[in-house]
């Protein structure tokens, strides 16, 4: 195949020696990445929180949600990238807006789910109760809704990790960065590294949030 | 860049011909895509519905497609293109493996979700097994499985145009070339492009869902999307 002729086809796909004079470009690609994902996460849960509450609420505000979020999450990542640079250059607002949005669609949606599962039976017992809107809001049925705002959390976490890498395209991307270096370097190492952090961390993610799941919903263990 | 600037770029009949062209380029993009969705199917949808109909291998079914959410897509791509080098077959390879996940976990819970009640009937009518998948399990699956293969396709056609970062074509050309030359009318109206595609994918197959699925179960059809399993990889 000619094609190949100037990839360095023969070349490991780990080189331990640079591996280890490099931990250190390494950790700061992994804590850029974390810090990418933990806004995105956060941000977007508070307002898939507050977006949640509203359309519970008030119905008709369900549809233009659904619908708006929904389109937007449709659209690939590196298209809003794109689109955000001539706007707000190549800087973490740019990476922020697109992945903020996509969790918010993916919580928002499970907010909705959990809200509407609570029993009318509770709503009915917490109101004879004495409860007021707003405290049976906060201290029922979003405790109630918890495990489905859970469900969402850990998807939204694992996507954002591996969507993250491609903000490497606007000159961040944690991980990603090791992986375009890979490619311009045609130097399998960081590519391979990057890879396979990417995808640890995620799965250990997604288990550290179970466990906390099971903290602090410990009555829906199966859920 | 103004508006007018991204509207003349897209009016301009340069960008509609030749290799560098919008047609040219949108071939590429739905060529790979529809290759490795075609593929991707071939071996998703049979393995799903196999597993769902006996009940087997439920974890694994169910949880390829959250391994699969891990895997970062760019990484793939990149990995795909340095181990096997230039060309469509590379990216095909990559995406096909980031198709299946999400259809075979669709496809086993759409068989799994059929009701036992509902089978037991057609037992007792005499469907023999073949017969009774075809005619009985399979179209009340087919809603689920539709809304599998549509998180693909869509995933897929939005992780294809990462393949220009490795030096393939399809709209990510103008994104990564209009990053290269700052030229930010072709930057923007890649990135509008890759966006009316994306969505052209989703209401395409939404459609086709819409022509798939039996009248009858359409009218009692429960809301399937907070059922489906979200992906997003690109």
């Amino acid at each position: 195949m000619p094609a190949r002729l100037f990839l360095q086809a023969d070349q490991p796909w780990v080189d331990w020696g640079w591996l280890s004079t490099h931990v250190p470009y390494v950790w700061a690609a992994v804590e850029q990445h974390l810090e990418l994902t933990v806004i995105a996460v956060v941000v977007g849960l508070a307002l898939a929180l507050v977006l949640g509450v509203l359309a519970h609420v008030w119905r008709p505000l369900r549809f233009p949600v659904l619908t708006l979020f929904g389109a937007f999450y449709t659209i690939p990542s590196i298209a809003l990238f794109a689109i955000l640079i001539p706007i707000t250059g190549l800087s973490g607002t740019s990476a922020e807006i697109p992945l903020i949005g996509y969790n918010v669609l993916i919580l928002v949606r499970n907010v909705m789910v959990g809200l509407d599962s609570v029993p009318t039976d509770v709503l009915d017992a917490a109101d004879g109760m004495g409860y007021r809107r707003l405290a049976r809001l906060m201290s029922v049925e979003i405790p109630l809704a918890m495990p489905a705002i859970f469900a969402g959390l850990r998807v939204a976490v694992v996507s954002t990790i591996g969507i993250v890498t491609i903000t490497a395209v606007i000159g961040l991307g944690g991980l990603g960065q090791l992986i375009l270096r890979g490619l311009i370097q045609d130097f399998r190492t960081p590519l391979v590294i990057a890879t396979v952090l990417c995808i640890v961390i995620a799965l250990f993610s997604d288990l550290l949030l179970a466990g906390v799941q099971r903290l602090v919903v410990p009555w829906a263990r199966n859920a | 860049m103004s508006v007018g600037d991204l509207w003349r770029w897209l009016t301009d009949p340069a960008n509609w011909q030749g290799s560098d062209g919008i047609p040219t380029r949108l071939g590429e993009q739905v060529h790979v895509s529809v290759e490795a969705m075609l593929i991707g199917a071939a071996i998703a949808l049979p393995l799903g519905i196999t597993l769902g109909h006996y009940g087997r291998f439920g974890n694994l079914a169910i949880n390829i497609s959250n391994v699969g959410r891990a895997v970062p897509s760019f990484g793939i791509i990149v990995i795909a293109f340095l181990a096997l080098g230039l060309g469509d077959w590379p990216i095909v390879l990559a995406l096909t493996a980031l198709a299946i996940p999400p259809m075979v976990t669709n496809s086993y819970v759409a068989m799994r979700e059929v009701d036992a009640d509902i089978k037991e009937a057609a037992r007792g009518m005499g469907y023999r097994e073949l017969a009774q998948v075809l005619r009985v399990e399979l179209p009340l699956a087919v809603p689920l499985i539709m809304a599998g293969v549509r998180t693909s396709a869509v995933q897929v056609v939005a992780t294809a145009t990462l393949a220009a970062v490795v030096a393939g074509g399809g709209f990510g050309r103008y994104i990564v070339d209009g990053l290269a030359r700052s030229d930010y009318p072709r930057l923007v109206a890649g990135a509008l492009l890759v966006a009316a595609l994306a969505l052209a994918t989703e209401l395409l197959l939404a459609g086709l869902q819409r022509l798939l699925v039996p009248r009858g179960i359409r009218l009692l059809s429960a809301p399937v999307s907070h059922r489906v399993t979200a992906a997003k990889v690109a």
